[in-house]
């Protein structure tokens, strides 16, 4: 079969598994976060717990506990990454020094899993399970809950600003939605070659007689959450390309429906929290619209392979996999910087120079094609608000936006909640630049250096995780720098979401009338992504010129 | 002050609930997972091991390498691998591409001596040499190589085992995968399985 057709086919198969499983897990998101019963398992434990899981709560007290939550996280891990040389199943392993121990506790918690270490040579097995993946699974359902507290912000009216009770929220996503879907897709991968054991490393002796470390651990198990959860933080340090990560391509098919199939269905179960099923569909087309423009684009870059290298080679394969070649990790990359998940099948650092602009394009658009579990919706949420206050400029209107009015003071969350990242990454980027101990962190100079570090301020301030990995991060200097970056790339607008989730929540509905510019219809979808991308065009087109663009002019 | 009162209580519930996820998400569901794992697909939740006779084993004792895991070697009667940039090459604990750029010029002299390298082993022109020969994979362990590097290996390998090139093509074909159902990536050559088969063949 031709390449071209092959990869055409490819992504239609992906598209096509989306097509069939969002919709189902979409309703089943939409029930968990608006039904009032709980299981008898998750009664028994708020009770245990001393957990209120009755209050409905203003959207203060939902940020307080996302917020105590997330903090508790950081403490417990960054404390687990300092001691874990004293528990068992270390791996033999020194503790993680003080600012990487900070770094990993910020990136893990914030769902970012950027990683300054290499996971086979510095995190034992128990690390991995029980500090690492567990926030894998909780930092997911923060966002997740973050977005269905939103969602039913908007259905709501005069609801004196209560959004809802985070506990449920977190305990009902962790427990009826991540674990069991986790579950099945470790199993599926180990069934087709991911590897699932305690063995520590086992020396072996090649078919030539040399040595080789064989590296087992719970990998299937990270793997699927690391994916679903759009986390990103690799078992071992090549990540997804790792065969006992990723061992086919069929896995790797696996793996890019896991990272988009959550976000995907968080956008449907928006649709039917707010009792209108087109509003789902709109954000989900919108979403689906960037994300296909993104893997084309991609997938001609890495196909094409322009560039010295890939043309003395004869084709972009640095960086490659061959069971995968440049199809597939297109797609894979396309994937995971159009989510938060930072998970990698190929080195992006060595995509070709318009492959790499794109994938961080992706990024810098906010993850909102189809963007982190929870946060892209979020994302895509607030776009959705500038776009219809836009059009009320235009025509003359008080814009609204599903019956609720967008003011003033709505605005000014939107705007600062749109602000914040872009702040996080040009300023961190100048300190980086700036700095002696950034620019010392950096593999090579020129604009493919002014990538890296911009590559990795956007991964770090967007909650991504991937990175250009030539950068050297692991000093203190960065590690301090972009555990800033994620911890305010991540709680800050999250503040911002909430605060206006409890104003929607407060008003009133408006019932539509001839001026009410419809927001499901293709007009409005077409109007959001044009939003989305002049909102990031004219905040970061400054940076990509003399990065990536200057590169591929080059 | 009440705000930072509020946010430390909301934090101690929130250890409380940390602590049985950690419970639940981070011992039971991984062991769960292992459990049914190691009893329904041993082997392969082993990591594919194999002897040096292509056998299934899950000793690593007895293993010389895993099915899914590249490794080096420098027999000219074997195929040869891609390059690695793992480690200093081939390294399980440092798996990784090598992060050289497109533009990066150490990249393309890198390419520019394999090739000449490669052209030379083979008896080929440069430009017959295929792409994967010359570039280092994303893990530094690719176990595969495409079909066009084995097929550009065949004679020496045949040549070094008193094989005939027919013999050995023949082999290049039983362990060459295609894409999966047709259109999942891409066409491979598993180098370690198709090594262990030359050996068995040259006897």
């Amino acid at each position: 079969m031709n390449a071209i057709l092959a990869a055409v086919l490819q992504i239609l198969g992906l598209v096509g598994a989306l097509a069939f499983s969002v919709p189902l897990l979409g309703r089943y998101l939409a029930h968990i976060y608006t039904s009032p019963k709980h299981l008898r398992a998750e009664a028994v434990a708020y009770r245990a717990l001393k957990v209120d899981a009755e209050a409905d709560q203003h959207w203060r007290s939902y940020a307080m506990s996302a917020l105590g939550f997330s903090l508790a996280g950081i403490l417990f891990l960054f404390a687990f990454g300092r001691l874990q040389n004293l528990l068992p199943l270390d791996g033999g392993f020194d503790p993680l020094p003080s600012d990487g121990a900070w770094n990993t506790a910020v990136s893990f918690v914030t769902n970012t899993n950027w990683q300054w270490y290499s996971g086979e040579a510095a995190t034992g097995h128990l690390i991995q399970m029980a500090g690492l993946a567990v926030q894998n699974f909780v930092s997911a359902a923060v966002g997740l809950s973050v977005a269905a507290a939103f969602a039913r912000g908007l259905a709501r009216t005069r609801n004196q600003g209560r959004i809802g009770n985070f506990w449920v929220d977190l305990v009902r996503t962790t427990v009826r939605v991540l674990l069991p879907v986790a579950f099945v897709v470790a199993i599926v991968l180990v069934a087709a070659g991911a590897v699932q054991n305690l063995h520590s490393v086992h020396e072996m002796t090649t078919l030539t007689g040399g040595g080789q470390a064989l590296t087992g651990g719970p990998v299937a198990s990270q793997e699927a959450i690391k994916e679903l959860g759009t986390n990103g933080g690799g078992f071992y340090n090549a990540n997804s390309a790792h065969p006992f990560e990723n061992p086919s391509p069929f896995t790797n098919l696996l793996e890019i429906w896991a990272i988009l199939v959550l976000p995907f269905s968080m956008a449907w179960a928006f649709g039917l929290i707010v009792k209108d099923k087109r509003q789902g569909g709109a954000v989900v087309a919108t979403m689906g619209t960037l994300l296909i423009v993104g893997i084309t684009l991609l997938t001609w870059a890495e196909m094409a392979g322009p560039g010295t290298a890939p043309q003395v080679a004869g084709a972009a394969m640095e960086g490659k996999e061959t069971r995968f070649g440049e199809a597939a990790t297109a797609l894979f990359a396309a994937a995971t910087t159009g989510t938060s998940t930072g998970a990698v099948n190929g080195m992006h650092e060595s995509l070709t120079a318009p492959g790499g602009g794109v994938a961080m394009f992706g990024m810098m658009l906010g993850e909102i094609a189809p963007g982190g579990v929870g946060s892209g919706l979020y994302g895509m949420l607030m776009l959705a608000v500038v776009t219809v206050f836009l059009c009320g400029l235009m025509v003359g209107r008080t814009p609204e936006y599903l019956g609720k009015k967008i003011s003033r003071d709505e605005m000014v969350l939107v705007a600062v909640y749109i602000l914040t990242t872009p702040i996080l990454v040009l300023v961190g980027a100048a300190i980086a630049l700036t700095a002696p101990a950034g620019l010392a962190g950096l593999s090579t100079d020129g604009p493919h250096g002014l990538s890296e570090a911009l590559y990795a301020v956007t991964s770090a301030a967007n909650n991504n995780g991937s990175a250009f990995a030539g950068i050297t991060s692991g000093t203190p200097f960065w590690n301090t720098l972009l555990g800033m970056l994620m911890l305010l790339g991540r709680f800050v607008p999250m503040i911002f979401v909430l605060a206006l989730a409890g104003r929607f929540a407060t008003a009133n509905r408006l019932p539509a009338n001839s001026g009410t510019l419809p927001t499901h219809r293709p007009l409005f979808i077409g109007l959001l992504t044009g939003v989305a991308l002049v909102v990031v065009g004219l905040t970061f087109v400054p940076a990509l010129m003399l990065g990536p663009i200057v590169e591929s002019l080059s | 002050m009440s705000d930072l009162f509020v946010l430390l209580r909301h934090s101690l519930a929130g250890l409380r609930v940390l602590i049985a996820a950690t419970l639940l998400c981070g011992l039971v569901y991984p062991l769960v997972v292992t459990g049914v794992a190691q009893a329904a697909f041993g082997w392969r939740a082993d990591g594919s091991l194999i002897t040096e006779s292509g056998a299934h084993t899950n000793d690593p004792a007895e293993a010389v390498g895993s099915a899914l895991i590249g490794q080096g070697n420098d027999d000219e009667g074997l195929f040869y691998p891609r390059p690695s940039a793992a480690g200093d090459g081939w390294d399980t604990l440092s798996t990784y591409g090598s992060n050289l750029g497109p533009e990066d010029p150490d990249l393309v002299k890198a390419i520019t001596e394999r090739q000449r390298e490669i052209a030379a082993r083979e008896g080929v022109t440069v430009d017959q040499v295929p792409a994967d020969a010359v570039t280092a994979s994303a893990s530094g362990i690719d176990p595969d190589i495409s079909p066009a590097y084995a097929a550009l290996q065949v004679s020496r390998v045949a040549r070094a085992n008193g094989l005939s090139d027919q013999a050995v093509t023949a082999l290049v074909a039983e362990h060459t995968d295609g894409r999966t159902f047709g259109f999942l990536g891409e066409a491979r050559v598993n180098v370690l399985e198709l090594n262990i088969a030359v050996r068995a063949q040259r006897g």
